[in-house]
């Protein structure tokens, strides 16, 4: 029976909610905007400034613990570090999108308007204590996303729409699956309930033995691991990295990510964060992990475009994070945080630049990025320190967020994960270095010229300027990190 | 504690890298400018050595930013920005400096995109400095990997022959030791609960709690790897011809002259420093290594015919001496070690320079093609002429008291290898000498008529050289005893 709705009990504190729904207003401001403004530069700006709003408005969370909205949504520094990173990574998309938004006069404020709700959705993912809400969430980011992934029109991208839609649809069926055994487990949505439930499930006996639970665990990580791309939920990944118009691939790769890791902070540390049961499931991820990182540096060796060999490297790159996972202390929290950050910005920096010399040349090849080191200077040299710190060599954010990985993970004990790490990184070093040999040792085919925007300048100069600062000053972000993820064990 | 002059030495080749990179135009500009900053680094170097104090064996100079547990650079790692200099570390400084200095001259000839090669040429000598001066052994670490990208490019842009197949060699070999190292860095820290070096050279083998999952050997051997790739050590040495050969000259000079050195100097402070027991059990197996380098080295010696290949060769021989040294596990041996590395440095440093100058006027290194050059090359002829008879361990030539040094030390300890190694040394001095014979005597040919001798900023770059090889052969006392103190700071009693 449907009784009146108690406010007291929902509690709904719009401050909690502040971030998202600002966004969501400013969203929509750029969609209609679009049918009044002739400069469609006007687009951006407004998106930009939205997401600055957001982004004070959560600022001003940071230190807070709450719920409210029923405990659906959660206000922590978990959710608070989760939804600056994606605000972050969605302002610099968005500058470094208005080169690209040429090759599609119209629907200019569809663009935009998708990335913010992606971003709300995102945002929402790292902020909810309740699976239907956390369902939502990763609904209204995925659909957000897969409509920007065919926004060329063209076959490949279309190609990629449709791939990213039907196999995130099979997926996101599965996890949803699993949170249907976790209810029927437990008589509960809320992670806090479900949580109490498993624990007294758990004493009795080890996971294997409760096979709702077993099940429900692993359903859950078939959603997850499609959001993070691990093997062997990655096959969607390459086709629609390479169709995508690529500030959306950069997007994807970052932010898509990050937001699936966030998840599985939350709910695995929650829900499955009983000793017993955690020593079975991080084996799980590490054995994931490990192949991951060896099947993704493996298959993108072979690649020759260059956004389908990025799109190889984020499939091991989330091998790596998981090493950090598979860790079950703050530390191992923490480290899979700072990874996240330092990984944005590298790979943002990767992305865009290959948007510029895309620009100039016109083709993804790595081949056609001849000589690049000569005629584009400034490009050359923030793709070449991006691909140097996704290798993870010093003196760059790749380094560091690497370095404190494996640091947790030798710690936990488990030396043979870290030693298949770095044994990976050797491989990745190896095609990693091809851009930039083929940029600074390859002669330039045709002379070329084409500056990149200022927005799409300092959106490089930004990335550049994080991979650098990281891989030298690392000490305030891991401070950041390390009490975001205070309240995983508290 | 910050001192400032050590930092001032690893930076300031850094800095002028940068301001080459972002400010100076013209090549002329450029070389001065390296070439300036070399030289000052080098004198700064000098009066590190005049300032350090020889009665004392802790580190001293100290830069020290921030504090262990209270306030360190890396939170979360516990890591802090930390240098000094102790007697093993001074020396190698000087030498990196020094051979920095020679390799910016060494490339005056140089015309291909010459400010590029200088920016990575100083990057990588402040890598290589600041890896001698850390006493952090995160930071240690760091400038470690900083040589890497720049000794990449050096040899991929401006070598020869397959030159990017080499440079991609060194670089995937380099990477995955120290891929290794990282690793058994993490597990001693684990084990230590420190990356303060003195403080770990200090509490040694005593002060590591064994983790539970491996033992002290594994993360011995895992730090060992590293060394051993770069020193390079049999049978981890085979990018080191490919490299040596195809890199320009300068980078060859950098390479066999101080970058296999880190190999050793890692042995010695990581290894031998933090794990003596370990160390002394493996002791026999590093021996065995040692003579297979040696006599290995020096028989593949016999069969190059390209003379820069030839000469990398040999350095895999002499490397060998070092890992005997180490071997020996007491303080003359190790001592010798050392000494060994610097005169090594100095006399293929020299010995590379002067192929190169061979090679850019008589334009082959073939040594079947080669011959009579010595009237057509006076001075050349004569600086190869000591180089060689340094390198075959003339006495008064520094290469002789190293040699002596190692063997003395390592007699006592290990009698077999040091024989079999001695015999080595007569196989040098077999192919240095046919080597020299072959290339700048016998008929003079007529295809070299047109020959120039070494201009004289070639001569401006050997002379340090030459006058260090000598300097260390006559009066061997002035390295010997520093050195000495190093090793007591690192293997008391």
């Amino acid at each position: 029976m449907v009784s009146m709705i108690d406010l007291d009990l929902i509690n709904p504190n719009l401050l909690h909610l502040a971030p998202e729904l600002s966004l969501f207003i400013a969203a929509f401001a750029v969609i209609v905007l679009d049918l009044v403004a002739r400069d469609k530069r006007l687009l951006a700006w407004v998106s930009g400034a939205g997401l600055a709003i957001a982004a004070t408005l959560a600022l001003g969370l940071w230190g807070e613990r709450a719920t409210s909205f029923a405990d659906a949504l959660i206000v922590d520094e978990l959710s608070v570090f989760f939804k600056l990173l994606f605000l972050g990574i969605t302002f610099l998309v968005v500058l470094a999108s208005q080169d690209y938004v040429r090759k599609f006069e119209r629907f200019q404020g569809e663009y935009y308007g998708l990335i913010l709700f992606a971003c709300v959705g995102m945002m929402l993912v790292a902020s909810v204590g309740e699976l239907v809400s956390l369902y939502i969430a990763l609904e209204l980011q995925a659909f957000s996303l897969i409509a920007l992934a065919g926004f060329l029109k063209d076959a490949r991208s279309a190609e990629s729409s449709v791939k990213f839609l039907l196999l995130s649809a099979i997926s996101t069926a599965v996890m949803l699956y699993g949170m249907a055994l976790l209810l029927g487990a437990t008589g509960s949505t809320y992670l806090t309930d479900i949580a109490g439930r498993t624990r007294e499930a758990f004493a009795a006996g080890r996971l294997a033995d409760n096979a709702p639970l077993l099940l429900a665990l692993v359903f859950l990580l078939v959603g997850f691991g499609f959001k993070i791309a691990t093997i062997p939920f990655q096959m969607w990944v390459p086709d629609v990295y390479e169709g995508a118009p690529t500030p959306i691939t950069a997007y994807l790769s970052v932010a898509s990510k990050a937001a699936g890791f966030a998840v599985l902070l939350r709910v695995f540390y929650a829900v499955f964060g009983e000793d017993t049961v955690a020593t079975d499931w991080r084996m799980l991820v590490a054995v994931l992990a490990i192949v991951s990182m060896t099947v993704g540096n493996v298959a993108a060796i072979a690649q020759q475009n260059i956004k389908r060999m990025l799109a190889y490297s984020t499939i091991a790159h989330a091998g790596y994070i998981m090493v950090g996972l598979a860790t079950l202390t703050q530390l191992g929290q923490g480290s899979v945080l700072f990874y996240l950050v330092a990984y944005s910005f590298t790979n943002l920096g990767a992305f865009f630049a290959i948007i510029a010399i895309a620009n100039r040349t016109g083709s993804d090849e790595i081949d056609d990025f001849a000589g690049m080191g000569r005629q584009a200077p400034f490009l050359a040299f923030v793709l070449g320190v991006s691909l140097v710190s996704l290798i993870g060599l010093p003196p760059t954010a790749g380094f560091m967020g690497k370095l404190y990985v494996f640091n947790a993970a030798v710690q936990d004990g488990l030396w043979w994960l870290v030693l298949a790490g770095v044994l990976n990184s050797v491989l990745s070093a190896y095609y990693y270095l091809r851009p930039i040999r083929v940029m600074y040792l390859g002669e330039p085919k045709a002379a070329t010229s084409s500056l990149p925007s200022l927005p799409m300048r300092a959106a490089l100069a930004i990335s550049l300027g994080g991979v650098i600062l990281l891989g030298i000053l690392p000490g305030g972000l891991i401070d950041l990190a390390a009490s975001a993820v205070r309240i995983l064990t508290a | 504690m910050f001192d400032g002059l050590l930092t001032a030495i690893v930076f300031l080749p850094a800095l002028a890298a940068v301001a080459i990179a972002l400010v100076l135009r013209g090549d002329r500009t450029v070389r001065l400018v390296a070439a300036g900053a070399m030289a000052v680094d080098f004198l700064l170097t000098v009066l590190a050595w005049l300032r350090f104090d020889p009665s004392v064996s802790a580190p001293q100079l100290v830069d020290k930013l921030g504090q262990y547990d209270t306030a360190p650079w890396v939170p979360g790692l516990n890591a802090t920005y930390y240098l000094g200099v102790d007697g093993l570390s001074l020396p190698l400084l000087v030498l990196t400096a020094l051979l920095g200095m020679c390799a910016v001259l060494a490339s005056w000839h140089v015309t291909l995109r010459v400010r590029e090669y200088h920016v990575l040429l100083l990057v990588l000598t402040a890598g290589v400095q600041g890896v001698f001066v850390s006493l952090d052994l995160f930071l240690f670490f760091l400038f470690w990997e900083v040589e890497l990208v720049p000794m990449y490019f050096l040899i991929s842009i401006w070598g020869s022959g397959r030159k990017e197949y080499s440079a991609m060699k060194f670089l995937i070999y380099t990477v995955f030791g120290s891929a290794l190292m990282l690793v058994g860095i993490l597990l001693l820290r684990l084990s230590a609960g420190t990356f303060d070096m003195p403080a770990l050279i200090e509490q040694g083998q005593a002060g590591l709690i064994e983790p539970a999952f491996l033992s002290l050997q594994a993360i011995f051997f895992l730090l060992f790897f590293a060394f051993a790739v770069k020193l390079p050590v049999w049978p981890l040495h085979t990018w080191l011809p490919d490299a040596h050969t195809d890199a320009p000259t300068a980078v060859s000079i950098m390479l066999a002259g101080i970058l296999l050195k880190m190999g050793g100097y890692g042995m010695l402070r990581l290894n031998v420093g933090i794990f003596p027991d370990v160390a002394q059990d493996v002791a026999p197996l590093l021996a065995a290594f040692a003579v297979i380098n040696v006599i290995y080295g020096a028989l593949i010696v016999f069969r190059q015919t390209d003379l820069k290949r030839l000469v990398a060769y040999s350095s895999v021989s002499h490397m060998g001496l070092v890992l005997l040294g180490v071997a020996s596990m007491q303080s003359l041996g190790l001592s010798g070690a050392a000494l060994q590395m610097f005169s090594h440095g100095i006399i293929t440093g020299l010995l590379f320079l002067l192929v190169g100058l061979l090679y850019d006027n008589a334009h082959t290194r073939h040594i079947p093609d080669l011959g009579g050059l010595a009237s057509k090359m006076p001075v050349v002829a004569v600086v190869f002429l000591l180089a060689g008879l340094a390198s075959l361990g003339l006495p008064l030539l520094s290469g002789f008291v190293a040699e002596l040094i190692v063997f003395l030390g390592s007699y006592s300890a290990q009698p077999l290898a040091t024989v079999l190694v001695a015999f080595g040394i007569v196989l040098t001095a077999g192919y240095i000498l046919w080597t020299l014979e072959r290339t700048l005597f016998g008929p003079e040919l007529p295809r070299f008529a047109e020959v120039r001798d070494a201009k004289p900023v070639d001569v401006l770059a050997m002379l340090p050289l030459v006058a260090a090889i000598v300097l260390v052969g006559v009066y061997p006392a002035l390295l010997a005893d520093i050195f000495k103190l190093g090793i007591a700071g690192i293997l008391p009693g």
